[in-house]
Order: structure tokens, then C-alpha cells, then sequence
């Protein structure tokens, strides 16, 4: 027996309410953040993360509000993530209650973030998030903005480079499977884990258990991240990590 | 100061608050303070010794802010929980940038030995060790009254104590190594996973520790 696979449940946050839509359109209300927080950490998730996907920046401080009442009431680690772009955005959110902090756009806008925010925090502090897309047979890119901007940037080099900087963890999401419920893309993940040492979390595209199961039997991903299969009740996190420990994977139970 | 309070050593290194949050959660209306101030400290009738980030970083802030002697003082006589780097910091010496550490345990922090980090399926295991893994029990202690032996807690770390006295080991888990993850002696209780992330065992273990009389 040894260290346990992962299930995180991601919370997409907007004006103090979980939504889920496909690529930001068609959002559905999903519920109360710390609510749903509460019945994951009572499932048994081993992490809970909160992408802050507000639009309008005189909206931002909701999401310290809802980082603060849920870090008093779930004592599991909390990534939350969105819209961080300096140190002491990343800070901010650390005093709040966060555990750990994701950047993306501003990672690949300005590579030196990653390094200050890992010198002044840690790096276990500190999540990159990629969002990929394949560009070719074996060949993704990394783009920014929900999918819109290709940077150019091979999304396998880019993961060695965040690495370098200081990342403690990559959390790496398909743009191609995001909200097709369709299931990882398996090749990418594996490509991305298999080229660095610090944990990935795959993301993007599960629509049932086997799904996950595959993001670590097959992708080799350390933890996997869902969303809309939890928050509309389809399957507990339980039933996740039963499924998954059924099938020889060692989990948190 | 009220009598009772649990003084939670802040010497700069990182974020405080879970560490905070959890105790207050179990403290029953014990008061829980976040403090730089050896005075304090001293004054506390329970300490925890938290860190986070590099140790020559944590060892060269206890020192700048002249915690030292106050955290050696409460090591002696009261009940004291290291958690992390905090448990770390109380050994002779570590890997991590060839540091000294406080002395109170004998033994070396070493770094998870990158020829030994695969599993037994043949499967690379990555440094940091991140994630929930099982403690076992390796003796009876207060602290792990009501948590289930092989218990999972949630790790972040690269470096690991390695005591002299096999006798201070109060815990042990795998990776890659069958490795140190509790140290036990006397008053002190030190621990390299995180309690205050490890949901109803490391409540337990927060909430022992308060209730605790070494």
C-alpha cells in the first residue's frame, strides 16, 4: 500500500454561486460554493478546487469571502483558481485559507509569476494549469483565454518549464474533451506526466467513472478532476473511489 | 493571556491560518493564537512549531525573529506539536541546503533518494511526496487514540527525519522507502503530514494533542 490517487471535485465559481456550462456558455446553477464543498469533503474527496471564473473584476473579492467560510469547515486541502496574476493575488488568496493557488494565463504571460510566487510561498504552494489542444498527432499546444489563444507553446515543453520554475503540481486540462464527457485525452496526459516529476491532475472531459479510472491507469495522472458528473448528483465521489478501487487503484476510503 | 491558550509559532514562513482554523475547530472555546512573540510563546501553555517552504529558510526566520529560544524552551516542558517542516527543524541536520536544524531529536532530514522512488508495480513515484498515504502506528501514544492504525493524512514533502533513537519513532509510512512520518518523546509529538488538511484523522490527532498531558 502506498500514496493514494486523487479525486478532486472543481467548483466553478461566478458572483458567489457554483455554475456549469460548456465553455462558458449555457450555465447552470449548481448551488452554494461552501455547501457543495461540505457534501464533497463528507464523500470523501481528497481535495476540493475552486476556479474563480468571475468576469468583471469589482466582483473578485467574492471569491476570498467564499475561500475564508470554507477553509473554517472543510479540513482537506483547497485549491482555488482564476484570474491570478501577481504575487499578491496569489497571497491574498494563501491569508484567505487557500492551500494551494493555480495561475495559467498570467503563468504563460509572464513565466518570472511562477518563480517569485515559488520563492515566496513554495512551491507546494503553487499549481500551473495548462489548457491543451491537439495541434497534430501527438502534438498539443497550449492556449489561454478558455481555449481561444494559441500561444504556440508545445503543451509537453511548457509543463518541463513550469517545473522548472517552481511549480509543485501541473493541472492539465483538454480543451478538445472539456465538457464532451467524452473522457480524458489519455495520450496527452500521459505525455505531460511521463516528462515531468511533480504530480499532474488531469482534467477536461469525464462523463463517468471509467473515465477516471483511465486518467490514472492510462493517462498515469496522480489525481483526476471532475466536475458536472458530481454536482448534478450522477455519481458521489464515493462511488468514484469504489469504482476506481475495484479496479486495483489505491485510494483514500 | 488566558490560561490554556495554544500559542502557534509564526516566525513569517508561509500561511498559518489552516494550522489556525483546525485547532480552533477542536479547541472548545480554548484560545488559539497565531504569534511571532517569544513572550508568548513562553506563556502559552501548548505550542505547535508549523513550517512550510525551504528549512534554511525556516531556521534563518526563527532566528531573525529571536524564536529560538523560546521554541527549545517550550520542547522542554510543554506539550509541543511539530507539524512539517516543523517536525524537520527539530532534528540535527538537514540535506535541504546542508542546514542546521534545532537539535532536539538526533538524526538527519534526508531527501527521498531518487534510485528508490518507484512503487512495486515498477511505477516512478515523484518528489514531492503529495497526497493522502497511510501512518502506521508503530507504538501506542495519546495522540493516536480513536484514529485508526494505517490511517491516511495528507503529505507535501521531499525531505524526511531519520533519528538516531529508533525508539522516538511514533509512526512510519511508505514511498518508495518505508520512511519516518511521526516522532514521540516526552512532551513532544511531531509529525511530517498535515493534521489540519487530513479531515476526521487529523481532527482527531489536533483535538488529542489539545487534550493531551505528557
Amino acid at each position: 500500500m502506498g500514496l493514494a490517487k486523487r479525486i478532486i471535485p472543481c467548483l466553478d465559481v461566478t458572483a458567489g454561486r457554483v455554475v456549469k456550462g460548456t465553455n462558458f456558455v449555457d450555465l447552470r446553477d449548481a448551488g452554494d460554493p461552501i455547501e457543495i464543498a461540505r457534501r464533497y469533503d463528507e464523500q470523501g474527496a481528497d481535495e476540493v478546487t475552486f476556479l474563480d471564473i468571475t468576469a468583471s473584476s469589482d466582483q473578485r473579492d467574492i471569491i476570498l469571502h467564499i475561500v475564508e467560510a470554507c477553509a473554517a469547515q472543510v479540513f482537506i486541502p483547497l485549491t482555488v483558481g482564476g484570474g491570478v496574476r501577481t504575487v499578491a493575488d496569489v497571497r491574498r488568496l494563501l491569508n484567505a485559507g487557500a492551500d494551494k493557488v493555480s495561475m495559467n494565463t498570467a503563468a504563460v504571460q509572464n513565466p518570472d509569476l511562477v518563480a517569485d510566487a515559488s520563492a515566496k510561498v513554495g512551491n507546494q504552494c503553487i499549481v500551473v494549469a495548462i489548457d491543451a489542444k491537439q495541434t497534430a498527432p501527438g502534438l498539443w499546444q497550449v492556449f489561454t483565454h478558455g481555449g481561444r489563444n494559441n500561444t504556440g507553446l508545445d503543451a509537453v515543453e511548457w509543463a518541463r518549464k513550469v517545473q522548472q520554475l517552481g511549480a509543485g503540481e501541473i493541472l492539465l486540462t483538454s480543451m478538445d474533451r472539456d465538457g464532451t464527457k467524452n473522457g480524458f485525452d489519455l495520450a496527452l496526459t500521459r505525455a505531460v506526466s511521463d516528462a515531468v516529476d511533480i504530480p499532474v491532475i488531469a482534467s477536461g472531459g469525464v462523463g463517468n467513472l471509467q473515465h477516471l479510472a483511465d486518467g490514472v491507469s492510462e493517462g498515469r495522472a496522480d489525481a483526476v478532476l471532475a466536475a458536472s458528473i458530481f454536482h448534478f448528483g450522477e455519481y458521489t465521489v464515493r462511488e468514484a473511489k469504489e469504482y476506481m478501487r475495484e479496479r486495483g487503484i489505491e485510494v483514500r476510503l | 493571556m488566558a490560561t490554556g491558550a495554544i500559542a502557534v509559532v509564526d516566525y513569517g514562513m508561509g500561511n498559518l491560518r489552516s494550522v489556525w482554523q483546525a485547532l480552533v475547530h477542536v479547541a472548545d472555546g480554548r484560545e488559539v493564537v497565531v504569534t511571532a512573540d517569544p513572550a508568548v510563546v513562553a506563556a502559552a501553555e501548548r505550542v505547535v512549531f508549523p513550517g512550510q517552504g525551504a528549512m534554511p529558510d525556516c531556521m534563518r526566520e526563527l532566528d531573525a525573529r529571536g524564536l529560538r529560544p523560546a521554541v527549545l524552551a517550550a520542547a522542554r516542558d510543554k506539550p509541543f506539536l511539530g507539524i512539517c517542516i516543523g517536525e524537520q527543524m527539530l532534528f540535527e541536520h538537514s540535506a535541504e541546503g546542508d542546514v542546521a536544524g534545532l537539535g532536539v531529536f538526533a538524526g538527519e532530514v534526508r531527501r527521498f533518494p531518487a534510485e528508490k522512488m518507484v512503487d512495486a508495480a515498477g511505477n516512478r513515484l515523484k518528489v514531492p511526496h503529495m497526497g493522502w498515504n497511510e501512518v502506521r502506528q508503530t507504538r501506542p501514544h495519546a495522540l493516536w487514540e480513536g484514529i485508526a492504525d494505517g490511517a491516511r493524512f495528507y503529505f507535501v514533502h521531499s525531505y524526511y527525519v531519520d533519528p538516531v533513537d529508533r525508539a522516538c519513532v511514533a509512526g512510519t509510512t511508505d514511498y518508495g522507502i518505508p520512511f519516518t512520518s511521526a516522532v514521540a518523546r516526552d512532551n513532544i509529538f511531531a509529525i511530517q503530514c498535515h493534521p489540519e488538511k487530513s479531515a476526521q484523522a487529523g481532527l482527531a490527532l489536533l483535538e488529542n494533542f489539545i487534550r493531551w498531558k505528557p
